[in-house]
């Protein structure tokens, strides 16, 4: 088992938590997710837990290391004609929507 | 009785006429109906489509057709699209989402004769490993209870080890096959990257997703594949390559096989699992097999790697769901941003709001390169290190998990204890290769799973290896108590 590693040596010292309340909401927000006063005391300690875990990454030596993205090499997007291959089924689409209109997603208004 | 038959089994007598899909389909479905209600695998169940499809697959068969999954029944995960039925991904997100197509994973089966019988339960969106994050509550394990039966596909194992039905669908992102498939006692595959096509498989990690098989058998497990697998124009990562007749080759001997044991897998690996191990090692030595040790030294970094690089996909494929052209919306929304926040604060749970909150903040501005380009850059010497262990051994081996499985509740609330459950699982997706997962023993009472990776698309050599390992040991055929 990999032992839970020490926290980052970047953490302020006598801070307890890597990320604060200010820094939850923020990525919240970011995130477009809402995000209730009783569960924000559990995301602070429980992000900040995975970013200090995930640090343990900074120890790896990896200066001349080119980023992977996708784990087979020499594999490009593919190309296929610009030929009509959908018919339209939106009607079978919007099925799930919550509100449609005349074919038309509905949302809040948006311009006053 | 029926379900403790093989896939090939049951074709057999599909095909000398001795039972029929029908009677077969009724045969789990009045199972499913007993069975499921306290272990809470099966969240839709499909009867009159079932029907209908096994009624189609007897009347092929009539019609002079055969092929190993005609009239067979099986279970699909909850992540992949069912034209016409709910596909829920285990989501509040999703609860009302009735899929207008099906996923080229149940379109292969559906035309190859598989016949539906529902739908599994999973980790909400597949994030997970122990099928505890479920908006429709957990699934418990056959062999006990109150244990988990592991994620994310816990459905789908639990379901295949409580004999509900002969084969069940999985994916496996970080191990959510091979986990639940060790802590169920089944075989669970989960084959190389772009291998299988993720089209209309609800997207986790689109790097990493895979979908794979759960039997009862490595022998079953490489019928089902050679049905899902292959290229298609649907899925951009798919592999053009032809796929091999896996059936045929499970009888290959071992001789000469030359099989690295894994060193970081057995570092503080507990006393009795480890033996386990070293017992199935001794049987594929038994078998010809050659074995030596090796070292992957980057591995250690695999979990961290992974809780990087899967949050930060898992956060952008999830940015679709914004309550405006299908799944949940929130009542009464006072603005458009109000709508966002609240259909998604609302629609995801806790682990997911979690898993979209840390890849957003891996992605943002000022911590994208010391998180996430690190973490790809750590992804490559990890990959690296697999390579480079296979330029010496055929096959990787050691255990699945760390313990077998543990109690439900005993982990929810600390997600980096939860996390390490898939320690010995994430490297093989991290690198895009296959692997497998089939009992070897018992712990507690509770099955072991020991795990086999192999090279890129050297899914033949892994489902032949575990058959072999299946003809000298009877593990596999042992069925938890109240199910045989």
């Amino acid at each position: 088992m990999i032992p839970r590693p020490a926290a980052p040596s970047w953490r302020a010292s006598g801070s307890p938590m890597s990320l604060t309340r200010q820094d939850v909401e923020k990525i919240a927000h970011l995130a477009r997710l809402s995000i209730t006063d009783v569960e924000m005391p559990v995301y602070v300690k429980s992000l900040s837990s995975i970013v200090d875990f995930v640090a343990e990454l900074s120890k790896a030596a990896t200066d001349s290391v080119e980023p992977m993205a996708h784990p087979l090499a020499g594999q490009s997007q593919r190309l296929r004609a610009d030929t009509v291959t959908e018919t339209d089924l939106h009607e079978k689409y919007q099925a799930n929507a919550p509100s449609v209109q005349a074919g038309l997603y509905v949302v809040p208004r948006v311009i006053e | 009785m029926p379900h403790n038959l093989s896939i090939g089994e049951l074709a057999e007598r599909l095909a000398r006429k001795e039972t029929s899909s029908t009677e077969l389909t009724r045969h789990f479905l009045a199972r499913i109906e007993r069975l499921n209600p306290p272990l809470n695998a099966i969240i839709t169940l499909t009867a009159e489509q079932a029907l209908a499809a096994a009624g189609a697959a007897d009347r092929r068969r009539a019609a002079g057709e055969s092929g190993p999954l005609l009239g067979i029944p099986l279970i699909h995960k909850d992540i992949f699209c069912t034209d016409g039925v709910r596909t829920s991904c285990g989501s509040r997100m999703l609860d009302n989402f009735i899929s207008p197509y099906d996923a080229t994973v149940v379109a292969r089966l559906k035309s190859a004769g598989a016949v539906m019988l529902g739908k599994a339960n999973m980790d909400e969106f597949a994030m997970g490993s122990s099928n505890e994050t479920s908006w429709y509550g957990p699934v418990r394990n056959p062999w006990n209870t109150a244990k988990v039966p592991g994620g994310s596909s816990g459905g789908s194992a639990a379901a295949t080890a409580a004999r509900l039905a002969p084969f069940a669908t999985g994916t496996d992102t970080g191990g959510s096959i091979r986990q639940p498939a060790a802590l169920t006692g089944v075989t669970g595959v989960k084959p190389t990257y772009g291998r299988v096509s993720r089209f209309g498989i609800v997207a986790f990690a689109s790097s990493l997703d895979q979908a794979g098989v759960f039997a009862r058998s490595a022998a079953d497990a490489a019928v089902v594949l050679a049905a899902m697998a292959g290229f298609d124009p649907l899925d951009s990562t798919s592999v053009d390559a032809p796929v091999p007749d896996y059936a045929a080759a499970l009888d290959t001997p071992l001789k000469g096989l030359k099989i690295g044991l894994l060193r970081e897998f057995f570092d503080g690996l507990e006393a009795r699992n480890a033996a386990l191990i070293h017992d199935a090692i001794a049987v594929y030595r038994s078998l010809g097999a050659e074995t030596r040790e090796v070292s992957l030294p980057n591995l250690p970094l695999s979990v961290p790697t992974y809780y990087v690089v899967a949050p930060a996909e898992c956060s952008s494929n999830l940015s679709r769901f914004d309550g405006v052209r299908f799944g949940h919306r929130c009542a009464a929304p006072k603005d458009l941003m109000d709508l966002y926040e609240r259909s998604r604060g609302e629609g995801f749970g806790a682990e997911v709001k979690r898993r979209i909150m840390t890849g957003t903040y891996v992605l943002s501005a000022g911590y994208f390169d010391a998180y996430y380009l690190k973490a790809q850059k750590v992804r490559r010497l990890i990959t690296d290190d697999f390579r480079a262990a296979f330029e010496q051994v055929d096959l990787l081996i050691g255990p699945t998990t760390p313990t077998p499985a543990f109690d439900i509740g005993a982990k929810i609330d600390d997600p980096i204890t939860m996390y390490l459950n898939d320690i010995y699982t994430i490297g093989a997706n991290l690198a895009g290769l296959p692997g497998l997962s089939m009992p070897c023993g018992f712990v507690d009472d509770l099955p072991m799973g020991l795990q086999l990776i192999g090279p890129h698309f050297a899914e033949s050599r892994l489902l032949n290896a575990a058959h072999r390992f299946q003809l000298a040991t009877d593990w596999h055929r042992r069925a938890p108590r109240g199910y045989q």
